[in-house]
């Protein structure tokens, strides 16, 4: 069944034309790489599901509902969770308090001057859950800022986690990691895909990982989707091959 | 109890030891009752301020507008309408607050330098109405005629009219309320999101926080406690003026939360200490006694960017 189906999706700064007609449809449960080369316009597309830009044309649809208009937080609400490329956390708070935050926001206590006992321990048992799912349970107390790389990435996938998503967006999940910490993220995403059946699209520019991970991959080039289909399918296909496998390997 | 709860409840215990008797360990070196109530007002003011440049990581250079609103409230309902001091506090706390809702609606999608250029205006749209609305405001002479009344508490009436201790005491009160109920505020969620939104805005946009809305919400709060000082200040005087509003007024509250160190909550009371007493000194050796502060201000800022506190946490820490 197609939980994200993405229909004729364009965007367009200026002159340039970044994405270009790309139509996509991912199913529920489904592990959806994108690559392509640089400036293909994969990040845009993110963008354009996740509610940071609008889209010049097309149509976005998760489960059935269109939900091309909505803001970031109507997308949220409806189960989407993204990461970023550059890590985005709260540098100067600890572990703990990142998921705190992620999991006050998801119960609705967001906007509450104060919490009674039961929700405060109901946030307390979603922070334990995020915290053993990642990870993290050691570096519970640490500041994010100062933590390595690779587990202020787990961090934010946690974070995102901790929304309860139906559908998450990774962005370049392993983007600037050594061997080792790229291993752990990797690990760590395919646990999550499995255990939780979780829809989850990632762009990523490492191919051991993506042809690790991924269900499918979709290949976007110059703006448009130049092939999809199983890893085997794609590690065939010879415009693949000469566009961008060909020049990376 | 865990050690770092007894640590702050320690910590706290000390900074009300000392607020509570400055005017007796301050009077041989210098200070006087009505200095203290003036520290403590402004550090009020830095404090509320600082909900939105420490907590919330917003940088409002127009605060003097709220504080100069609570004043000319406080002062105009003295005058006109009351002879309850408290109720003409809350006569000032409304109209600072009402107008911070309506200007934070404003300016609540601007950020960074286009924030504070707005909120300056702010300051000085007032400034210029209470310079020139002579009829009601006393204009360039500022608002007199009107005195802080004695406070009456069951059977007993306290004095805070001519007992300068008695008024400090009264300050300290609402210090207490005040301080009380922005420390609940930022220990709820509420107050953790606002450091969501200091720490990464993004992140906090794509958790499905409604960051505008939470920002008007700690403007508006910011506002109202900042008003609250406001309406002190002028029962401290029996006086408010014109330069209230000045975005000079909101450069002072802002030097203080910087001086004492913003990101910690009592900081911006010890740079009010800071501040006013050097005023209090300098002034009196020198006129331009204004370049000092600011030297000092430019060490700190290039030296020490976490302030005195800050300074003294780390120390604490390593």
């Amino acid at each position: 069944m197609t939980f994200l189906a993405i229909r004729a999706l364009r965007k367009q700064f200026g002159s340039l034309v970044a994405v270009n007609n790309v139509s996509m449809e991912v199913a529920a449960g489904e592990c959806r790489a994108i690559i392509g080369p640089n400036g293909a316009g994969k990040t845009t597309f993110f963008n354009m599901i996740s509610g940071y830009f609008r889209p010049s044309a097309g149509e976005i649809e998760l489960d059935g509902q269109p939900i091309t208009q909505l803001s970031v937080r109507g997308r949220v609400a409806r189960g989407m969770a993204r990461t970023f490329q550059i890590t985005e956390v709260f540098p100067e708070l600890s572990v703990r308090e990142n998921l705190r935050i992620a999991a006050e926001v998801q119960q609705g206590l967001s906007l509450r001057p104060w919490v009674g006992r039961a929700a405060r321990a109901r946030v307390e048992a979603a922070i334990e859950a995020s915290m053993a799912r990642a990870g993290l349970v050691e570096k519970a107390d640490r500041l994010v800022g100062e933590l390595a790389h690779g587990d202020q990435r787990a961090v934010e996938i946690a974070t995102a986690l901790a929304l309860q998503p139906r559908l998450l967006l990774l962005d370049e999940p392993t983007a600037g990691m050594g061997e080792q910490e790229t291993y752990q993220v990797a690990a760590l995403i395919r646990r999550l895909h499995r255990d939780h059946a979780l829809t989850i699209v990632l762009i990523e520019h490492d191919m051991r990982v993506v042809f690790n991970l991924a269900d499918r991959i979709s290949v976007l080039d110059q703006g448009r989707l130049l092939a999809e289909g199983t890893p085997q399918q794609i590690a065939d296909d010879p415009a693949v091959q000469a566009a961008y496998l060909g020049d990376a390997e | 109890m865990a050690p770092a709860a007894r640590m702050r409840l320690l910590k706290l215990a000390v900074i009300w030891v000392v607020l509570l008797t400055a005017p007796y360990w301050s009077a041989p070196i210098g200070g006087y009752p009505a200095l203290c109530s003036r520290v403590v007002i402004l550090g009020m003011a830095a404090m509320a301020f600082n909900l939105l440049l420490g907590f919330t990581g917003i940088m409002s250079f127009g605060h003097a507008a709220f504080f100069g609103l609570g004043a000319y409230g406080a002062g105009l309902a003295l005058k006109f309408a009351t002879s309850s001091t408290i109720l003409a506090i809350i006569a000032g706390v409304l109209l600072g607050t009402i107008a911070g809702a309506l200007l934070g609606a404003l300016v609540v999608r601007r950020r960074g330098v286009y924030f504070a250029m707005v909120t300056i205006a702010f300051g000085q749209i007032f400034y210029f109405i209470a310079f020139r609305w002579n009829t009601l405001t006393g204009g360039d002479d500022g608002l007199r005629g009107f005195a802080r009344q004695p406070v009456g508490i069951g059977r007993w009436l306290l004095d805070i009219q001519h007992n300068d201790i008695l008024f400090y005491d009264f300050v300290l009160v609402v210090l207490a309320v005040v301080a009380g109920l922005m420390g609940l505020l930022l220990q709820s969620p509420f107050g953790r999101t606002l450091l969501a939104i200091r720490e990464n805005e993004r992140r906090a946009r794509f958790l499905g926080i409604a960051v505008d809305l939470h920002i008007w919400l700690a403007f508006v709060a910011s506002c109202l406690f900042v008003a609250c000082a406001g309406a002190l200040y002028a029962c401290l005087n029996n006086f408010a003026d014109p330069t209230l509003f000045n975005y000079n007024m909101s450069g002072t509250i802002v030097i203080m939360a910087v001086l004492g160190g913003f990101r910690a909550f009592w900081g911006p009371m010890l740079g009010a200490a800071v501040f006013v007493v050097m005023q209090d000194y300098l002034s009196s050796m020198m006129q331009n006694w204004m370049w000092a502060v600011g030297l000092i201000f430019m060490a700190v800022v290039l030296f020490f960017p976490r302030g005195i506190l800050g300074v003294l946490r780390r120390r604490a820490s390593a």
